[in-house]
């Protein structure tokens, strides 16, 4: 069992729900949002200790709510998911301060490992 | 208007170069063309020039040739004119200084004709002729013309109507030509008598000499009737008659260029004389006179020959440089276009491949998730009678979207022709890595694997991951086309100071022709369902990107080889 939340965040209901339910599943407790706007609400009141941000998004972009996120909550780190690899929107969000990236469709374990190493990293993270 | 049509159609048809293609006949018609155009550009009014050159120069020429042979003509007929007016006056001045008993008196005449030769070159004889023409006396060499009658003779009734006579050139009894002046006087008291004197002829050919015209000159008088007065040196005797005659009188000299007997080309200057019943003719052979000319004249037609064999030769020569560069440029032109539609053809599909993959992914992940899901779910749960049947078929669709997962990135891969990052590597060394994960393979297929490398060769900067990933797609494709107990080995040596190469050589199924253009066109593919028709030409962008460059042979039913050449150093500007 981990003791830290994760935020996930992507348009495609079905894939953040079931992503969820999965992490759930290993003990990692998951909220999910579809919107940018949802996400940054939910960030603010469930107070995660990762964000799972995919950057291409309807609405407010991936790299929009990161920007924010960073702004907002600079001690949460942001783990981008992207379609299409390493691209300019990809190298652009590192730059703005996202800890790494993934591709999907995921492996879970990927997943894991880079999030808890995120969140092992981050300021004030969690102490295993 | 028709041939203005027709030469302008013409004239046209050689500005027109065909527009496109690089065939042969393109660059021949071009040369052609050029070749025509620029000899008539030049060539023609070189002509034109030359022509116009040689007319005037002839024209100057010839009355430079041809007056000092009118100023001789006329000097000459002048000399011929005073030499008779002379003896004319001398016969005159004895008619009228003596009177007819003292002329007939033969001592008087004697000391008279005496006195005459010593002044007068010339006079042969003189003698005294009565009004009925009978001779009263003589002084000469030939007694026996004393008393002798020239009544009837045509000269008699002449002088008795002229009052003086010169007669034409004849041999006579003396068998040298000479000539009669005689003069009349009707002294005092109304007797008529006639002086008449016989004249040495040898003087005209004195004159003439003097005329000094060398060895192929000649000068001559003839009659009105066309008969020699003196000997010519081409065309007759005297009293033969003359070829060239008869010209119009005239007594200004003047000049004829005709042909004569013997079919030479001669000039003929003559001018009329003593009422023009003597001519003064001067023939040359005209290649004589005009030897001048004619050298000119084969100076200037060596001048136009070697100009225009210069013209010639510059025309070809520059025509076939141009041309041969102007092809040269056309087929580089031509295959930086089609390397060029090659790499757009290349970046369109990629664009491409990048939205596939993108819309793919998400459904992807979702299948994943589901899959991973129930998976998760299963695992949980205790056991239960078919558990394994439904982990089997789940695990199966992870694997399949792992395998579009694969498919997808290397989409992605080569749509976005990932960064390069460069370092100094030992090529080998990459070979044997990448080698490594083939090697179980070989081992299970029996297949013959391999390496020759070069122990020494140089290091090289480049980018070791796109250099396996090369490797790897190549190695693959190799071992794709070998039957099991197949063959495929790899080498490597330095090509030369800048550039390393390698070989991929395997006996395997070979491609064909069509196959070989195709190869590294992304989505070509002849493995049907295995192969995704992306690794060469991924492998193409790769190597053309860091600066390398790729070849292959092949044989169908023989095998492949895949050169590749690794530069030691990236050139500057081949990253992008």
């Amino acid at each position: 069992m981990e003791d830290w939340k994760v935020l996930l965040v992507d348009d495609e209901e079905d894939f953040v729900s079931t992503l969820a339910e999965r992490l759930n599943l290993r003990g990692i407790p998951t909220s999910i949002a579809t919107t940018g706007e949802d996400a940054l609400r939910l960030v603010a009141a469930d107070a995660p200790q990762i964000v799972v941000l995919d950057v291409m998004m309807p609405g407010m972009s991936g790299l929009e709510v990161l920007q924010r996120l960073r702004a907002d909550f600079p001690q949460i780190p942001v783990l981008l998911l992207s379609g299409i690899g390493s691209t300019q929107d990809t190298e652009l969000g590192m730059r703005l301060g996202a800890v790494d990236f993934l591709m999907k469709p995921l492996q879970i374990e990927q997943l894991i490992g880079k999030m808890s190493a995120a969140v092992t990293k981050a300021p004030g993270g969690v102490r295993e | 208007m028709d041939l203005r049509q027709n030469v302008k159609t013409r004239f046209q048809g050689l500005l027109e170069i065909p527009e496109e293609g690089t065939s042969p006949e393109r660059y021949r018609a071009i040369r052609r063309n050029f070749v025509i155009l620029m000899l008539l550009v030049t060539v023609i009014p070189l002509a034109i020039m030359a022509f116009i050159n040689y007319h005037q120069y002839r024209s100057a020429l010839k009355d430079e040739i041809v007056n000092p042979l009118r100023v001789l003509v006329s000097k000459t007929k002048h000399s011929f004119e005073l030499f008779l007016a002379n003896r004319l006056a001398t016969v005159r001045f004895v008619a009228h200084a003596y009177s007819y008993e003292e002329l007939a008196d033969e001592k008087n005449l004697q000391r008279i004709f005496r006195a005459l030769r010593q002044e007068f070159q010339g006079f042969v004889d003189i003698g005294l002729i009565d009004a009925n023409g009978v001779q009263v006396s003589y002084s000469g060499p030939y007694d026996e013309l004393q008393g002798k009658d020239y009544s009837q003779q045509e000269w008699f009734q002449h002088v008795r109507v002229e009052d003086f006579y010169i007669s034409d050139v004849f041999m006579g009894y003396r068998r040298f030509p000479h000539m009669v002046i005689a003069a009349k006087r009707v002294g005092n008291g109304g007797r008529t008598f006639i002086v008449r004197a016989t004249i040495d002829t040898g003087r005209f050919d004195e004159l003439i000499a003097s005329m000094s015209l060398g060895a192929y000159g000649d000068a001559f008088v003839i009659n009105r009737a066309g008969v020699f007065q003196t000997n010519s040196k081409f065309y007759g005797k005297v009293l033969d008659q003359c070829p060239f005659c008869p010209v119009t009188p005239s007594f200004e000299p003047n000049v004829l260029e005709l042909k004569d007997p013997a079919g030479r080309d001669v000039m003929l200057a003559y001018a009329s004389f003593w009422r023009s019943d003597f001519v003064l003719m001067l023939v040359k052979p005209r290649a004589e006179i005009l030897r001048g000319w004619y050298s000119l004249q084969s100076e200037l037609a060596f001048v136009f020959v070697a100009s225009v064999a210069v013209i010639f030769f510059v025309v070809f020569r520059l025509t076939k440089i141009l041309v041969t560069r102007m092809q040269q440029s056309d087929q580089r032109r031509e295959l930086a276009l089609r390397q060029m539609q090659h790499s757009h053809k290349l970046s369109s599909v990629g664009r491409l491949a990048a939205g596939v993959a993108h819309e793919i992914n998400n459904p992807m992940a979702i299948i994943n998730e589901k899959a991973g899901l129930m998976k998760d779910l299963i695992e949980l749960t205790p056991d239960f009678p078919d558990k394994a049947k439904f982990l089997g078929p789940l695990a199966a669709i992870v694997s399949a979207v792992e395998r579009c997962r694969t498919i997808t990135h290397r989409l992605l891969g080569f749509a976005k022709r990932m960064d390069v990052e460069m370092e100094i590597l030992d090529v080998n060394e990459v070979l044997q890595e990448t080698a490594g994960f083939l090697e179980k393979e070989a081992l299970h297929r029996n297949i013959k694997f391999r390496l020759h490398l070069e122990p020494n060769l140089p290091r090289i900067e480049s980018d070791r991951g796109q250099l396996q990933q090369v490797f790897l797609n190549i190695l693959n494709n190799a071992f794709a086309a070998v039957e099991n107990g197949g063959m495929v080995s790899v080498a490597s040596w330095e090509k030369d100071i800048d550039t390393v190469a390698l070989s991929f050589h395997d006996n395997g199924c070979g491609m064909s022709e069509e196959t070989l253009r195709h190869i590294f066109e992304p989505f070509f593919t002849t493995k049907k369902e295995a192969g995704t028709g992306l690794g060469l030409s991924i492998t193409y962008g790769i190597i053309r990107k860091i600066g390398g460059d790729i070849n292959v042979q092949s044989k169908e039913g023989e095998g492949t080889r895949f050169t590749v050449y690794l530069p030691k150093k990236p050139k500057r500007g081949s990253g992008e």
